[in-house]
């Protein structure tokens, strides 16, 4: 018995047991609740450190149990799992400390933190799957534990965009189960192994390959928001910032797009993909995914949403890199997968912070706020200027990489895709660093907190567009007010409008009348936050620490630390 | 341990009759008793079947052609097991839910007879036996729905009775023919005595007409969701979960064991999966479109014995029959836990609320947490989704389609499952819409320790976890912390004073209207042993895919070796 190969079990583990604790724990118990969540954390990135350590001196790590006759749960450990695992870790470690700072006092926390914990189990062990029928189940299991967080407001918007995502999911999954019954059907268990174990199948089946391959790549398809499955995406941005930030820029999209690169590369084999002519639409797909995603983003005037559609768009770049015929693009696609986390999660926890520090949540309020909140808007440039590919930020090395890729495989049309939606990133992105760093502020701040950190009460302007029900926001969110007023359920002490905004819904905690000492949050903020943080210290350092990643990952990417390095040697695998 | 069958179905009937003789407080303690026992002689014949495979008991000696024999297989062992745990679940739920009702006193006999009666046709290798009991469950389910004494319920009892008369005749008409055209009853043997011939058309014809009619395929499902959705909760749970697999389980030994080796069963059985076809998108379709909680489990069972049915059109190959069979068994398995974890909760959820209205069910997922969970695990296996037990039936059903290339009935299956989404997930996304009050929600931990959720630690909770209100907004502000008022649904359209909690200075129609749709704070919280019994069925559905393996394999012991016949193969003698 080799006690290693229970390290995958572990892993999931490691996060599914603060699960099911959190859930039994009452919803006041804060320290506790902290407790197993940093426990779990913690426990996850040190098992991550073996398990690289075990990999790295060339054991063989993988883990059977029977499931049916025939078929074996089967959980291992190879190079790219070990990417997408250890990004999951890393990723939901900072994020865990961001939403403990986040979801201080709002409702049903403890509900909110089982889910989270079992949707990072979960996407580990879609990372770790070492069959096809593992990847189903983890991936099914992933639509069931991220639908509570997407309602987890309970207002009718998010109830509304929680069915969306569930029409999506459960079809993209129902397509995909038919998908796996049927290769499975034709070929028995499906390992994953690198270079893929299909090509050996006689040219008679190559129709029904190619059609199980569209299935199975529409089947991931819907995860990683590929043009036309992509809808439910910027609708579940109704989620708490900490959601939206690791499940649907990471974990979620990425668990799409993880499939998908399993699925051509160590099921079918990107020799044998090109082989059936299948890889040809998949790019055009992501090429179309990429320009649209980037198009939609342009024109989003809600933060959240303008990044959501820049994930539709980004994801695909891994969808590209998977479906270029070629070392280099295979590099860049697979290195896309870990930058592309590190670059949005920094990009969604500033949008985050500005909504819940300032009550900013749409692009056209962001006047100023480089002067009131410095680093969280240097974490943001860092992240906006990563997507553009401006080096040595991480994403210039991914579409470098998938730029060579696209020469070296004769489709220099993929270049212009890349330039174009380069100049589209640029044209959304741009105008928000240019508002946050030298626009001047002329309005007060729709809200913010009388004394930032730790906070006592806040108080609204009685003119601020929160106390007047917020009409400009709830539009632009496409959201409708929701029926109730939520805050009178949470502690007014200190008081988080960002429940309501995020759902779009009239802010009323409380309410300046006329004469009240509110601190007027306006234009002369200074006098109460620059003597502590811009924000509570749990919130500013997630994205500093992600925004520094990005950074050393495109600077550092020669060495053999990095994400770089580490896509290379898959790549190596596979050619 | 050599009369183990005949104790598992002697064991309940002498306590059903004990039980009648004693004061019917004790009537769970016996009913305990028959758990212990009957799980004790579970494990030697479980023992028997690994050691030896099937095997025959010759109840007093006599044995087969003068006696009545019991014969026991992987499946029949798989269902008594089915059996035994639902009643387990169903009996420690019933123990809370019957406390102190005088229902009682009529309940436990009647549960212990059913499960006697359910013992002996999942043991009998006797087709004339199988009628007595299958006539002894249809009596027993009419009373046990007349339990809750509403005259709804007495209508959908009658009309219970009369389809399963209507049934039980049909069934009893066809043995008639099995028996003039064979001269014997025993199913194990029926097959080598019966020769093909109009006779044996007309009796399989009549037999399952009759067990359609009562395991409610869809047309003749007209029965059920009335009969399930009006019963007493337990009741309905057994009903959905054990009854419409008795009748099923014959069907399934007529069309698997007996008839496919006399009769061309491959017309007939595309046939069957039609109806089942039917029965899913039908019952689905009908599911969506209830507004009362037990109405849709109700027809959601009519979706799901479809899928049982489905089976018939996908076993047509002999090499397929196996695969096929396990499928199904499973699936049946699965579906009873899943099944009678969504009644149990919807008991629970009438109970607590007064009501089974959808549109209401607001804050729910909050007052009730552990029972919407339930209803969200339970719903994951009928929807089919991993790791669930109804994954593994679905996908044992589908790889037999696939793989005899019925796209249509890949289809079918994975429509099924869609719309099965559809529906279990109107349920949750009614449940977790917000209600008014979090304060109150009793959570896990809370409910282990009851003192803090009952209505009158409710103030102090609210206490403790909020400041006044009134000192915080500034708002116009009645200072009314009782929660007992403050959540009140306000019986007029005034405003409550309880809204003024919120210090929004004129409560918005809406919130009134919500007010009045929100869980009732003053209601007790549910019993402990309510909650658990349905979170632990519920719990043993979602993960019994993952302990698939064995169960599997023991549904292979015993499996007919040959498919219905083809034309051209040959005939097993």
């Amino acid at each position: 018995m080799n006690w290693y190969k229970w390290l995958p079990v572990l892993m999931i583990a490691s996060s599914a047991g603060p699960a099911i604790a959190i859930f039994f724990l009452a919803e006041e118990s804060h320290g506790w609740r902290t407790l197993w969540n940093m426990l779990g954390a913690v426990l996850k990135i040190v098992l991550m450190g073996v398990l690289f350590y075990e990999v790295h001196l060339g054991r063989e790590i993988a883990f059977h149990v029977p499931l049916m006759p025939g078929l074996t749960f089967k959980l291992h450990a190879d190079s790219l799992s070990l990417l997408f695992a250890g990004l999951s870790t890393v990723l939901w470690f900072l994020t865990t400390i961001y939403a403990i700072g986040y979801l201080e006092h709002s409702p049903h926390r403890s509900r909110f933190f089982g889910f989270f914990s079992l949707c990072v189990s979960t996407t580990i062990g879609i990372a770790m799957a070492g069959n096809l029928i593992t990847l189903l189940i983890f991936y099914e299991f992933l639509s069931l534990t991220t639908w509570p967080l997407v309602v987890h407001r309970g207002n009718p918007t998010s109830i509304a965009a929680g069915n969306r995502y569930l029409v999506y999911t459960l079809g993209g999954g129902a397509l995909l189960l038919l998908g796996v019954v049927w290769l499975q059907t034709l070929v028995g268990e499906i390992d994953f192994v690198a270079r893929g174990g299909l090509s050996a199948l006689e040219a008679g089946t190559h129709n029904d390959l190619r059609l199980i391959f569209t299935m199975l790549v529409l089947g991931f398809g819907v995860k990683a928001a590929l043009v036309p499955l992509h809808g439910w995406l910027p609708g579940a941005m109704v989620a708490p910032a900490p959601v939206s930030a690791l499940l649907h820029a990471v974990a979620v999209v990425k668990a799409g797009a993880f499939g998908i690169v399993r699925v051509v590369y160590d099921i079918f084999g990107i020799e044998f993909c090109e082989r059936l002519g299948v890889l040809e639409p998949l790019a055009g797909l992501a090429a179309l995914t990429i320009l649209f995603g980037s198009w939609r983003a342009l024109t989003q005037d809600d933060l959240k949403r303008r990044l959501a559609y820049s994930t539709v768009s980004q994801v695909s770049y891994i969808v590209l890199g998977a479906a270029v015929f070629g070392p280099k693009a295979t590099i860049g696609g697979i290195v896309h997968l870990v930058h592309q986390g590190l670059m949005k999660i920094t990009l969604f926890f500033c949008a985050g912070n500005f909504a819940e520090e300032l009550g900013l949540h749409r692009v056209s309020e962001l006047d100023g706020v480089g002067r009131r909140m410095p680093w969280t808007m240097a974490a943001f440039t860092v992240g906006a200027l990563g997507m553009i590919g401006v080096p040595p930020v991480a994403g210039f090395v991914s579409k470098w990489y998938l730029g060579w890729g696209a020469l070296e495989a004769g489709m220099p049309w993929v270049i212009a895709v890349l330039a174009l939606s380069s100049l589209l990133n640029a044209g959304y992105f741009l105008p928000i660093l240019y508002a946050g760093w030298f626009a001047e502020r002329t309005s007060p701040w729709p809200a913010t907190h009388g004394a930032p950190f730790p906070g006592t009460s806040i108080h609204f302007p009685p003119d601020s567009p929160a106390n007047m029900g917020g009409p400009s926001a709830t539009e632009t969110c496409a959201n409708p007010p929701a029926k109730l007023p939520r805050e009178p359920l949470m502690p007014p002490t200190r008081g988080k409008h960002r429940a309501s905004h995020e759902a779009g819904a009239p802010t009323a905690i409380v309410f300046g009348s006329e004469g009240s000492p509110s601190v007027p949050g306006g234009l002369s903020p200074a006098s109460t936050s620059t003597a502590a943080w811009e924000i509570s210290p749990l919130l500013l350092a997630p994205p500093l620490v992600t925004a520094g990643l990005s950074l050393l990952a495109g600077i550092f990417a020669g060495s053999s630390f990095s994400p770089l390095y580490w896509a290379r040697f898959i790549m190596m695998g596979e050619y | 341990m050599n009369h183990a069958p005949v104790l598992v179905v002697l064991l309940p009937l002498l306590a059903a009759l004990t039980s009648l003789l004693l004061p019917y407080r004790l009537a769970p303690w016996l009913f305990s008793g028959c758990l212990a026992g009957v799980g004790g002689l579970l494990i030697p014949l479980y023992q028997r079947l690994i050691a030896t495979g099937v095997f025959r008991y010759r109840i007093g000696g006599w044995g087969w052609p003068l006696g009545i024999d019991f014969y026991l297989d992987g499946t029949g062992f798989i269902m008594l097991a089915m059996t035994w745990a639902l009643l387990a679940g169903i009996g420690w739920y019933s123990l809370a839910y019957f406390r102190g009702r005088p229902a009682a006193a009529h309940f436990w006999p009647l549960l212990l007879l059913v499960w006697a009666a359910l013992d002996n046709l999942f043991l009998t290798a006797d087709v004339f036996n199988m009628y007595v009991t299958l006539e002894l469950l249809g009596l027993l389910s009419v009373a046990l729905i007349a339990l809750a004494g509403t005259s709804d319920a007495f209508s959908a009892a009658l009309r219970y009775l009369l389809a399963a008369l209507g049934g039980s005749m049909c069934y009893l008409l066809g043995v008639a023919m099995i028996y003039s055209a064979s001269g014997t009853l025993d199913w194990v043997f029926l097959r080598t005595v019966l020769t093909e011939g109009p006779r044996a058309a007309m009796a399989l014809a009549l037999v399952t007409a009759g067990l359609m009619l009562k395991s409610a395929i869809f047309p003749l499902h007209f029965w059920l969701p009335r009969a399930h959705a009006n019963a007493p909760a337990p009741v309905s749970a057994l009903l959905s979960s054990l009854m419409v697999k008795a009748s099923f389980y014959i069907a399934l030994r007529m069309w698997l064991w007996i008839f496919p080796g006399v009769l061309h069963t491959h017309v007939a059985g595309p046939l069957l999966g039609l109806l089942g076809a039917g029965a899913i998108l039908y019952g689905s379709l009908l599911a969506l479109r209830q507004d009362r909680l037990k109405l849709l489990i109700a027809y959601s069972t009519v979706a799901q014995l479809g899928y049982l049915f489905v089976f018939f059109a996908l076993s047509m190959h002999p090499e397929d029959v196996t695969p096929a069979l396990q499928a199904v068994v499973f699936f049946a398995l699965s579906h009873a836990f899943a099944k009678a974890a969504l009644f149990m909760g919807a008991g629970v959820v009438q109970r607590t609320l007064g009501h089974d209205s959808l549109d209401r069910l607001a804050g729910c997922a909050q007052r009730l947490p552990q029972i919407v969970f339930s209803f969200g695990v339970a719903g994951v296996s009928l929807i089919g989704l991993p790791p669930s037990g109804g994954f593994v039936g679905k996908y044992l059903l589908i790889d037999t389609a696939i793989r005899e290339r019925q796209w249509f009935w890949a289809g079918v299956l994975a429509v099924g499952g869609l719309l099965a989404g559809a529906y279990v997930f109107k349920i949750l996304a009614r449940a977790m819409a917000d209600g008014l009050s979090p304060t109150f929600a009793p959570h896990l931990a809370s409910i282990t320790a009851p003192s803090h959720v009952l209505p009158d630690g409710a103030p102090k909770a609210a206490g403790d976890t909020f400041p006044a209100p009134a000192t915080v907004a500034t708002g116009p502000t009645a200072p009314t912390e009782g929660p007992t008022t403050s959540f009140t649904p306000p019986t007029t359209s005034a405003p409550d004073p309880g809204i003024s909690r919120h210090p929004t200075p004129a409560p918005p129609a809406a919130a009134i209207s919500a007010a009045m749709t929100a869980v009732p704070a003053e209601a007790a919280p549910p019993d402990r042993g309510l909650v658990w019994s349905t979170w632990t069925l519920a719990m043993t559905a979602f993960l019994l895919g993952l302990l698939a393996l064995h169960p599997l394999q023991m549904i292979a012991i015993g499996a007919p070796e040959t498919g219905p016949r083809l034309p051209g193969s040959e005939i097993l003698k």
